[in-house]
């Protein structure tokens, strides 16, 4: 009976790191650019195109950073979230319309709600890969002296918002 | 059957269509080509993430395809386009990521574990070379198994 203990005991171990492996999320992948300061930009408005944004003009305060597109099936799961998260006013939320055409986008928040203080136009995708974007929608969070200080791959849950953004943002606004 | 004909037509004209379209990001320049298919071959594509860069079709890999052409048209070394993937989507990208200590286990695990069957595997020959062969048959077992044998003969 003894000489099966030591399988035995190696099987349990190699099932709990698989079991621990099936929890973890294959898609979240470490960003390096956490606690780095913000790549800088200056992209049209999507609203009004002969303004620009440049990630400066929020310096001093906590702000969102959400890229979006039209055609990102995954951006509509969260966008209704992100409306009713916008009115609350807490915090503000700047869009990142990431390879989308003009008209889709308008289009898009017209129909489903707009709850960005403006969206910048990546049109060609260059900012996003700045900030590694490779999996709309993602949001970053942005504290006052424009350093990222964490950023979200994936749509954002209602659970992912109280348990991890807002508090930092909370956090951050102190 | 003539629509049929027709539809093929349509497929094979479309066909050739895409692949024109596919072929035309292609460098004029072979060498940066080259460069490119090289550089892009150690990277991982994160959108299709047990894909190289070079192999994916993701609009991702094709938008850092191009921006890997442009470094390369603008003189950058290997070292720095790396390092520019790198900065933006960290180590992960790299298929060979540098030996630091977050990567330690990673590198030297395989190498951990080999170590350990072959302690166990040296262990288990030991103990068998050290109890012997099957014990001897006493002068009963013997007369026993020749009987049996016997009766298998017969």
């Amino acid at each position: 009976m003894r000489r099966f203990l030591l399988p035995l005991a190696v099987f349990f171990v190699l099932v709990i790191f698989l079991a621990i492996g099936l929890t973890l999320n294959p898609r979240d992948v470490p960003s390096p650019l956490k606690d780095k300061p913000t790549p800088a930009f200056t992209l049209p408005q999507l609203a009004a195109a002969e303004k620009n944004f440049s990630p400066a003009d929020m310096k001093g305060k906590v702000w969102l950073f959400n890229v979006w597109a039209s055609w990102c099936v995954s951006c509509r799961q969260e966008h209704p979230l992100l409306v009713s998260f916008s009115k609350e006013g807490k915090v503000p939320v700047v869009g990142l319309n990431y390879k989308d055409q003009g008209a889709d986008a308008k289009n898009w928040l017209a129909k489903f709600g707009d709850p960005y203080v403006l969206s910048a136009v990546d049109a060609d995708g260059r900012v996003g890969i700045d900030y590694g974007v490779y999996g709309v929608p993602e949001t970053y969070v942005i504290d006052k002296t424009g350093m990222i200080r964490m950023k979200h791959t994936g749509p954002i849950t209602p659970e992912s918002l109280q348990k991890q953004i807002l508090p930092l943002v909370a956090e951050l606004s102190k | 059957m003539r629509l049929r004909t027709l539809l093929l037509c349509c497929g094979l004209l479309f066909g050739s269509v895409a692949t024109a379209k596919e072929a035309a990001p292609m460098a004029a320049d072979v060498e940066v080509e080259k460069r490119m298919v090289a550089i892009s071959e150690e990277l991982r594509c994160l959108v299709c993430q047990n894909e190289s860069l070079s192999g994916s079709h993701a609009e991702l890999a094709q938008d850092l395809r191009r921006e890997i052409r442009k470094m390369i048209s603008d003189g950058k070394s290997d070292k720095e386009i790396l390092d520019f993937m790198v900065a933006r989507y960290g180590d992960f990208v790299r298929y060979r990521p540098p030996l630091k200590p977050t990567t330690w286990l990673l590198w030297g695990g395989p190498f951990v574990l080999m170590a350990g069957g072959l302690t166990a595997l040296i262990a288990f020959l030991r103990r068998r070379a050290r109890n012997g062969a099957a014990p001897a048959l006493s002068e009963e077992e013997h007369r026993r198994a020749a009987a049996l044998l016997d009766q298998s003969n017969s």
